[in-house]
C-alpha cells in the first residue's frame, strides 16, 4: 500500500507542489530588507561605535589625563601625552586613537572615571584614506560636540544596569 | 532601377524591418526577463531586489547591460580564440533565429514553414553547440566539465521532448505551427496531454540548463560552468542568449499545448484581446513558473538528473505516444484520416 501510496505522490508530484505553493504564499509576505542608507535598524544604548571625548556643560573638557585608558586598552590604540594647564589643571596636551587599530571593545569607556571617552552610536565613518582613521583630540572633541545629545541619552538609558 | 527596387531592394528592406520588429521586443524582454527574475526571486526570499535604478529599480537591466558593453573582453592566454569568440556568437544567434516560425497572432509569423515544428526543435538541439564550443575553446577544466555536462543533458531530454512533441502532432497531424495552434480552437491540448505537457515543460526546464537542472552552470562545484572564462560582452551574448531561449521554450510550450494565440474562452470578453496579447500573457506566465521553480527547489545531483531523463521521461513519454495513437486510432479521431 505504501508503495502505491509513495507512487502516486511522485507522479503527481504532490511534494513539489507544495514546495511551490510554500514560496508562492512567502511571496506575499512583508519583505524583510531594511532600505539601509534611507532605514536603519535599531542600536542598543551599549553599542560601540565611533570614539567621542566629551566636555563638561560649561564647556570644560572631562577628561583629566589619568590615561586609564591608555593603560587598558588591549590593542594599544590610544596614546596621550599630558602637562599641566596655566589654571594648574592637568589636561591632556595629545589625545590620539589609532581606528584601524581600535577592536571597539569598550574598555576605554569602561575604564575613564569621569566619562570623557565614550563609544557614540555613530558606524557610518569610513573614509577614503587610512590618514584620516588617525583621529586626534580635536577630532575626538569635535565627535563629542557632534554627537553630545545622543551621548548623554544612551548613558542616561544604560545607567541603571552599570 | 524601378524593377530593381520593387523585385529586390524593397522586399529585403521589408524583410530587415520584419526581423527587427520581432527581434528588438525579444531582446528588450529578455532585458526585462532578467530584473522580473530578480524582483520574483527576492520578492520569494523575503528581499527587495534591484530598487535602487531608476523607479522600482526599472532601469536596472540598462545599467547592467552597460556595464558588460562598457567592460573588457578577456580571451585567456590558451584559449582558442577563434573558436572562443564564435562560440558566444553561435549561442546568440541560434536563440534568435529560431523565433523566425513562431507565430505571435493569426497570420502574424516572419516564415510559415511547414515543418515549422522540425525547424524549432532542430534549432534547439543546435544550441548545445555553441556551448560544447565554449567549454573546449576555453582550455579549462571547469568551463570543459561544465560543457560536457550541458552537452549530455540537452540530448538527453531531447529526446524525451521530441516524443512529447510527436503526441501533439498525432493529434494535429500538421508541422505547421499555425496549424497546430487553429487546432487547439476547441480544447487546448493540455488538457487531454496534461501529463505530455508536463514532462515537456520539465524539459524544457532541463534544456534550457535552468534551475532545478542547472548542473552545467553549478556554482558550488564548476565556478560558472561552461562561461568561467568570458566576460563582458562574449558573456553578455551568452547570458542573452540563455535567456533568449527561455522565452522560445515558453513561447513553444504555449504553441503546443496553452493554445498560443487563442483566448481561453471564445467568448465576448476574451476574444475581444487581440492574439498576441494572450500569447504574451501565456508566455509570461510559463516563465513565472521557470522562476517560481527557481526560487523553490534545489539542485539535482547529476545522476539524478539522467535518471529522470533516461528512466522516467523516455518511458512516460514512449509510452504516451502508444497509447495516444491507440485512442486516437480506436476512436477514429485522426485528424486528416483518409
Amino acid at each position: 500500500m505504501s508503495f502505491i501510496d509513495r507512487n502516486v505522490r511522485a507522479f503527481l508530484m504532490v511534494e513539489l507542489l507544495q514546495g511551490m505553493l510554500l514560496t508562492l504564499r512567502y511571496m506575499f509576505r512583508p519583505k524583510v530588507t531594511l532600505n539601509y542608507p534611507y532605514e536603519k535598524g535599531p542600536l542598543s544604548p551599549r553599542f560601540r561605535g565611533e570614539h567621542a571625548l566629551r566636555r563638561y556643560p560649561n564647556g570644560e573638557e572631562r577628561c583629566i589625563a589619568c590615561k586609564l585608558c591608555e593603560a587598558i586598552c588591549p590593542a594599544q590604540a590610544i596614546t596621550i601625552e599630558a602637562e599641566p594647564r596655566d589654571d594648574g589643571s592637568r589636561r591632556t596636551t595629545r589625545y590620539d586613537i589609532d581606528m584601524t587599530k581600535c577592536i571597539y571593545c569598550g574598555f576605554c569607556e569602561e575604564a575613564c572615571p569621569v566619562d570623557a571617552i565614550v563609544e557614540g552610536p555613530n558606524f557610518e565613518y569610513a573614509t577614503e584614506t587610512r590618514e584620516e582613521l588617525m583621529y586626534d583630540k580635536q577630532k575626538l572633541l569635535a565627535n563629542g560636540a557632534r554627537w553630545e545629545v545622543e551621548l548623554d541619552l544612551r548613558l542616561r538609558a544604560d545607567a541603571p544596569y552599570r | 532601377m524601378v524593377e530593381f527596387w520593387d523585385s529586390y531592394l524593397w522586399p529585403l528592406i521589408w524583410i530587415v524591418i520584419k526581423i527587427l520588429v520581432i527581434v528588438v521586443p525579444v531582446l528588450i524582454a529578455v532585458a526585462y526577463l532578467t530584473y522580473a527574475e530578480r524582483k520574483v526571486i527576492s520578492a520569494m526570499h523575503l528581499r527587495r531586489g534591484p530598487n535602487v535604478v531608476g523607479p522600482f529599480g526599472l532601469l536596472q537591466p540598462l545599467a547592467d547591460g552597460a556595464k558588460l558593453f562598457l567592460k573588457e573582453t578577456v580571451i585567456p592566454s590558451s584559449a582558442n580564440r577563434a573558436v572562443f569568440l564564435i562560440a558566444p556568437m553561435v549561442t546568440f544567434f541560434l536563440a534568435l533565429i529560431a523565433w523566425a516560425v513562431i507565430p505571435f497572432g493569426e497570420g502574424l509569423v516572419l516564415a510559415d514553414l511547414n515543418v515549422g515544428v522540425l525547424y524549432l526543435f532542430a534549432i534547439s538541439s543546435l544550441g548545445v553547440y555553441g556551448i560544447v564550443m565554449a567549454g573546449w575553446a576555453s582550455n579549462s577544466k571547469y568551463a570543459f566539465l561544465g560543457a560536457l555536462r550541458s552537452a549530455a543533458q540537452m540530448v538527453s531530454y531531447e529526446v524525451s521532448m521530441g516524443f512529447v512533441i510527436i503526441t501533439v502532432l498525432l493529434c494535429v497531424g500538421s508541422l505547421n505551427l499555425t496549424a497546430i495552434v487553429e487546432a487547439q480552437r476547441g480544447m487546448w491540448f493540455i488538457i487531454p496531454l496534461l501529463p505530455m505537457a508536463v514532462v515537456f515543460f520539465i524539459s524544457t526546464l532541463a534544456e534550457t540548463n535552468r534551475h532545478p537542472f542547472d548542473l552545467a552552470e553549478a556554482e558550488a562545484e564548476l565556478v560558472a560552468g561552461f562561461n568561467v572564462e568570458y566576460s563582458a560582452m562574449t558573456f553578455a551574448l551568452f547570458f542573452l542568449g540563455e535567456y533568449a531561449n527561455m522565452i522560445l521554450m515558453c513561447a513553444m510550450t504555449t504553441i503546443l499545448f496553452l493554445g498560443g494565440w487563442l483566448p481561453p474562452f471564445d467568448i465576448a470578453p476574451f476574444n475581444l484581446i487581440p492574439g498576441p496579447i494572450w500569447f504574451f500573457i501565456k508566455i509570461c506566465a510559463l516563465l513565472f513558473i521557470f522562476i517560481w521553480v527557481r526560487a523553490s527547489f534545489p539542485r539535482y545531483r547529476y545522476d539524478q538528473l539522467m535518471r529522470l531523463g533516461w528512466k522516467v521521461f523516455l518511458p512516460m513519454s514512449l509510452a504516451a505516444v502508444v497509447i495516444v495513437s491507440g485512442v486516437l486510432v480506436t476512436f477514429d479521431l485522426l485528424p486528416n484520416a483518409g
